[in-house]
């Protein structure tokens, strides 16, 4: 649906020049939802804003459904844009009309008739919850609400590709995951081609079917959400992974670590899983095997996309003999190992 | 006072009213024109033309320094070329008209700053064409600073109005200055006085409510 060839985009001339984006290469396939991920700066949006030319790359090719928009004049661009929806941030929704005339909207634009605009609105409004806020004004509707108005509203001219551009950056996270159902809904329902932005892993994991990773201006990894997610391939691509499941060791235990392993300690390790068969029956082969025991203090399992993501804090209960053995054990498995520390034996 | 001087205080408020509302009508118009013309080619919007709007904004600025009674004055060959005499009331209307422009221009200007970027970033991907986004998103997101522009400029060719009483035009300033001040008149002094306020606090009041009402909150 989409395809990016070496698109480059440059602000500014000279010593002051800055690559926003940077030989970007991207395919999106029909019917997907696309997310790109980045810490903020790195060229998301001017990503997002050359797919339908709001921004022009200084280089390279933007087709979209086959056709080449670098190439189309002015007019033709135009019309091009009424078949890719898009919706903001921020909303953008217009405060002198009514939910009813936002919709109406890209409809007048294309010349479509009045009559023929009416029929079109009811349907997207049921679709995106709407019914019975047609005639509300912007200003007395919610985050989440405008948010529905500005989907219905890219959904009018019913085009085949969506954009959005950090659609619940603004939204507390319980809209956030309404909004992302609807889209979820919009894509199978309707077949529309998503591509979103975001910086938020959240997002990717709820409703993504691909990510791409977008650092300093270049995409650094591409790949299948349930992958991306299990096995990130890049540096930067592990340390999102990492800020998202987030387990830090309650303050209680805290408490407790000792920098210093000693014979009379046990230690304690955070352990993250990319595959759960390990994670099952890791604690009964530890005990099989090195006769100590694995005291579960914390977990957290994530499911992303039929793959299993474990985290796991646990103490190693044995001689200091055996947990050392225990311990480089678990370097040699396909899990990370992080000591976090030794905590005094109880006994 | 005397049935005489009532019918030309009568008179002297269609007088002024015709003034007022004729040049503030082109007025408004040809500065709602001038304004959208310096926004959109404003750098970085989206008919950005630096040198056009530069020379835009000089003529404008010139225009809005000149004082409206030397403007007045200075203007008199060109306001014989157009309506044929520099006395009177429609002679009035052409240096009225024009210190109105620039005016308007530059408070219409301000107003669609205010506008967010991101709705004319909206509706460019829609594929809205440049007239669209200004009939259709530009003029009506900015609706409430317009009113709030026109109605100070209306209130402000009051004032102007009653300036070219003082150089040959009618209307209240006019018989402010025959009769009130030269003939020591201060009953028609005092009532023209009142007349006018009542005029700017009608004018107030309906661009208040218009305001309001294309707000929408």
């Amino acid at each position: 649906m989409i395809q990016l060839d070496n698109v480059t985009r440059i602000f500014g001339q000279g010593t002051a020049a800055v690559r926003a984006l940077d030989d970007v290469s991207l395919h999106v396939p029909a019917g997907s939802i696309t997310g790109v991920i980045g810490t903020s700066g790195a060229g998301k949006s001017t990503l997002i804003r050359c797919v339908n030319l709001l921004e022009r790359p200084t280089s390279g090719c933007v087709s979209v459904d086959g056709t080449d928009l670098t190439s189309l004049a002015e007019r033709d661009l135009r019309r091009a844009r009424h078949d890719i929806g898009m919706i903001f941030q921020h909303f953008n929704l217009l405060n002198s009309r009514t939910v009813r005339g936002n919709i109406a909207l890209p409809l007048e634009l294309m010349g479509v008739t009045r009559s023929d605009i009416q029929a079109r609105i009811d349907p997207l409004l049921e679709l995106t919850g709407l019914s019975g806020r047609a005639d509300a004004w912007p200003a007395t509707l919610s985050g989440g609400q405008k948010q529905r108005v500005a989907i219905a509203r890219a959904l009018a001219s019913r085009p085949k590709l969506l954009l959005c551009d950090e659609a619940t950056s603004a939204l507390d996270p319980q809209t956030t995951a309404s909004i992302l159902t609807l889209l979820r809904d919009i894509n199978d329902q309707l077949g529309l081609t998503i591509l979103l932005i975001t910086h938020e892993m959240e997002v990717v994991r709820n409703i993504c079917d691909r990510v791409a990773l977008l650092s300093e201006g270049r995409i650094i990894e591409h790949a299948a959400t349930g992958e991306f997610f299990t096995r990130p391939a890049s540096t930067e691509g592990r340390s999102f992974l990492n800020d998202y499941l987030e387990l830090p060791p309650s303050r209680s235990l805290q408490q407790r670590l000792l920098s210093e392993p000693a014979e009379d300690r046990h230690p304690v390790v955070r352990l993250t899983f990319h595959d759960d068969s390990a994670a099952r029956v890791l604690a009964s082969n530890l005990a099989r095997r090195f006769d100590v025991d694995l005291a579960i203090l914390q977990s957290r399992i994530e499911e992303v996309r039929g793959r299993t993501l474990g985290l796991m804090i646990a103490e190693i209960i044995g001689p200091a003999s055996r947990t050392r053995q225990v311990l480089e054990h678990l370097h040699t498995l396909e899990l990370d190992v992080e000591i976090l520390g030794h905590v005094q034996r109880h006994d | 006072m005397s049935s005489a001087m009532i019918e030309r205080i009568v008179n002297a408020v269609f007088e002024t009213l015709y003034m007022v509302i004729l040049s503030g009508f082109i007025g408004t118009v040809l500065g709602v024109a001038m304004g959208v013309a310096l926004y959109i080619t404003r750098r970085g919007n989206f008919l950005e033309r630096p040198l056009f709007n530069r020379v835009l904004s000089i003529i404008v600025n010139i225009g809005r320094s000149v004082p409206f009674i030397i403007l007045a004055l200075a203007i008199v060959p060109f306001t014989q070329l157009l309506v044929g005499t520099f006395i009177g009331n429609t002679a009035a209307v052409v240096p009225l008209t024009l210190a109105a422009i620039p005016f308007v221009a530059r408070l219409v200007e301000g107003a669609l700053l205010e506008v967010p970027d991101g709705l004319i970033e909206a509706a460019q991907a829609m594929g809205a064409t440049p007239q669209q986004i200004i009939f259709r998103v530009l003029l009506p997101e900015a609706a409430a600073g317009i009113i709030t522009a026109i109605t100070v400029t209306f209130i402000s060719l009051i004032g102007y109005s009653a300036m070219a009483g003082g150089i040959g035009a009618g209307g209240l300033g006019a018989v402010a200055i025959n009769y009130g001040y030269n003939r020591y008149d201060t009953g028609v002094m005092l009532i023209t006085v009142i007349i006018m306020i009542v005029m700017v606090q009608g004018i107030q009041t309906l661009g208040d409510r218009l305001v309001r009402r294309a707000q929408h909150r």
